[in-house]
């Protein structure tokens, strides 16, 4: 079979939404690119999108992709980038219509093709697919949705690289979807390259592999990294740049003068990163198999994969609702030398008390001692009692907010009626946060139509 | 004649969650060292070594072309996700938790 000779590289400008803003600028302006991906859904960030929207119909979506698309959109047209992300949220067309709102305004009207993906969202068909005997059951606990179905915020199916590879067929220059897998997001330029068909398992799983080591951005180019981290520059980190090629091998780069490191240590922690069981990486394009994956490093900051196997795609999809839980807040207080960590339990101590003589109801309560157990608990060897000081971090959770919302009144008191040597409560008093919690499920794919359409400034 | 190393000058290690699981991902510092982490560090041994940290059990699988083993450490998140009161709630630093574990290592071996 001949092989088409290109390579296309593919540049991840975003990790999750919160990530640099300079990343996807940097990858635009340090060198030739011919496609930028960005990701901006983490799991519950499409509840937090429903509730926008809830308040105001034409929100709902990746806001500081907007304002990247501002920044760059006259570059990325005179150059023919392409741009794919996923932060159409819970509302791809809003998003849509705000890029092609700044393409006006650039002068750009008309040169600016949006493809928008859709289909992914099941909320407003939720009790349809429950009465079809659909039990979007828990994948952790088992419990049909049913059993939470009042309080579901959202609920989205994670779509493959099909749909945008569609926006792109039709001559997208920016794609915005709903919920798409990350590695969907890398996946999808390859096959309308390369023209991969639907059955090359073996290079769908290597555009999978991809995806997943540039999916959270500089986590695999020397950001996390914990291999010689003082010698990585990362003052500004290059994000990575996968070369493609037709044959499903590719290299994994940077451009060059960046800071960060590519490196087969760099990748490799990013390959375990969310690792289930390695020989079944399952996506809604394919099953890749990363026990097959052969990493070499081919020069300073390239890193060659090949070799990666896939097996063909399964018949469901996964669901990722959202439902409300409870509520929590975190308080805080810092306890200084001599003996902090003593007075920061006897502080914990008489909190306890107080919430106890209070008949405050609560799930769990959570005793934290920064500095001291906070990120190793009894793992850690226990502090000397010189520590310098120590962050008293107490957590409660409820399903009602009212004790929660009393909690947020013990802390403060402590600071004039509990033990000594306290500070650290500039603050304010701690919030009282709503839970959202995360809902995994499967569906058949045969339940779940992507769409894909093109507008037009 | 054997003697204990701390995983730390073997191995590197990556963390993140699933729900209420926390995977880890141990990486052979150098490939000689991959057969001692197959040796040593069982999915029976880390469990044992988190024993007052997590609720659930511990699965191990190997990625001999990696020089790499994957943890799922179940009930490890307090919860997980949003549900969590826990500082570490998407289980970021379990990678370096596990690498505070010794293990017996050939008194032969170079270690750096």
């Amino acid at each position: 079979m001949r092989r088409d000779s290109r390579v296309v590289r593919i540049a991840a400008g975003q990790g999750f939404w919160g990530d640099w803003l300079e990343a996807p600028v940097r990858q635009v302006e340090g060198g030739p690119i011919d496609y930028l991906v960005m990701d901006y859904l983490a799991e519950v960030t499409m509840s937090i999108l429903q509730k926008q929207r809830a308040r105001n119909p034409a929100l709902g979506y990746a806001t500081d992709f907007v304002n990247a698309m501002e920044r760059l959109l006259p570059q990325l047209v005179e150059r023919r980038i392409k741009v794919i992300a996923n932060a159409g949220g819970v509302n791809p067309h809003g998003c849509a219509a705000a890029v092609l709102a700044v393409a006006q305004r650039l002068g750009l009207g008309g040169r600016v093709r949006v493809g928008v993906v859709t289909g992914d969202d099941l909320l407003p068909r939720l009790d349809e697919l429950i009465g079809a005997g659909h039990a979007l059951a828990n994948l952790d606990t088992g419990q049909p949705i049913a059993d939470v179905r009042p309080r579901v915020q959202s609920a989205n199916a994670y779509l493959g690289a099909r749909p945008i590879v569609e926006a792109l067929r039709h001559g997208a220059d920016v794609v915005v979807t709903g919920r798409v897998t990350d590695t969907g997001l890398t996946l999808a330029p390859m096959i309308h390259e390369f023209g991969w068909p639907e059955t090359a398992w073996d290079r769908l799983a290597a555009g999978t592999v991809a995806g997943h080591i540039i999916e959270c951005g500089a986590q695999c180019s020397g950001g996390n990294c914990l291999v010689n981290w003082r010698r990585i520059p990362l003052e500004d980190p290059g994000y990575p740049i996968i070369e493609a090629r037709d044959d499903g091998t590719f290299a994994v780069t940077k451009h060059p003068g960046t800071g960060g490191l590519v490196s087969v240590a760099t990748v490799t922690e990013q390959l375990l990163y969310e690792m289930g069981d390695p020989r079944a990486y399952i996506t809604p394009d394919c099953v890749a198999d990363f026990t097959t994956i052969n990493l070499k490093q081919a020069g300073r900051n390239r890193v060659e994969v090949s070799g990666v196997r896939g097996r063909p795609a399964t018949d469901s999809l996964k669901v990722s609702a959202a439902y409300a839980y409870g509520f929590k807040a975190v308080g805080t207080l810092v306890y200084a030398w001599p003996d902090a960590l003593a007075k920061a339990r006897r502080a914990d101590q008489v909190l306890r008390a107080r919430l106890g003589a209070l008949g405050l109801d609560f799930e769990e309560i959570l005793t934290e001692f920064v500095g001291a157990n906070a990120t190793h608990g009894p793992l850690a060897p226990p502090p000397g009692p010189d520590l310098a000081e120590v962050q008293l971090r107490v957590g409660v959770r409820a399903r009602e907010r009212a004790p929660v919302e009393r909690f947020t009144r013990e802390i403060a008191p402590l600071i004039l009626n509990g033990p000594p040597s306290v500070t650290g409560f500039a603050g304010g008093r701690p919030k009282v946060e709503e839970i959202v919690a995360y809902w995994p499920a499967l569906i058949p794919k045969s339940e779940v139509k992507p769409s894909t359409e093109i507008v037009e400034a | 004649m054997r003697r204990t190393v701390q995983l730390l000058r073997l191995a590197h290690a990556r963390s993140g969650d699933k729900g209420d699981t926390a995977n880890v991902g141990l990486i052979a510092l150098r490939p000689e060292y991959y057969p001692i982490l197959v040796k040593e560090v069982t999915a029976a041994r880390v469990k044992r070594h988190f024993r007052k940290v997590i609720r659930g059990n511990v699965e191990r699988f190997e990625l001999p072309n990696l020089h790499a083993l994957n943890f799922l450490l179940h009930g490890a998140l307090g919860g997980g996700g949003t549900i969590s009161l826990k500082t570490d709630a998407q289980g970021k630093v379990f990678s370096t938790a596990l690498l505070r574990m010794e293990i017996a290592v050939p008194g032969s071996l170079r270690v750096r």
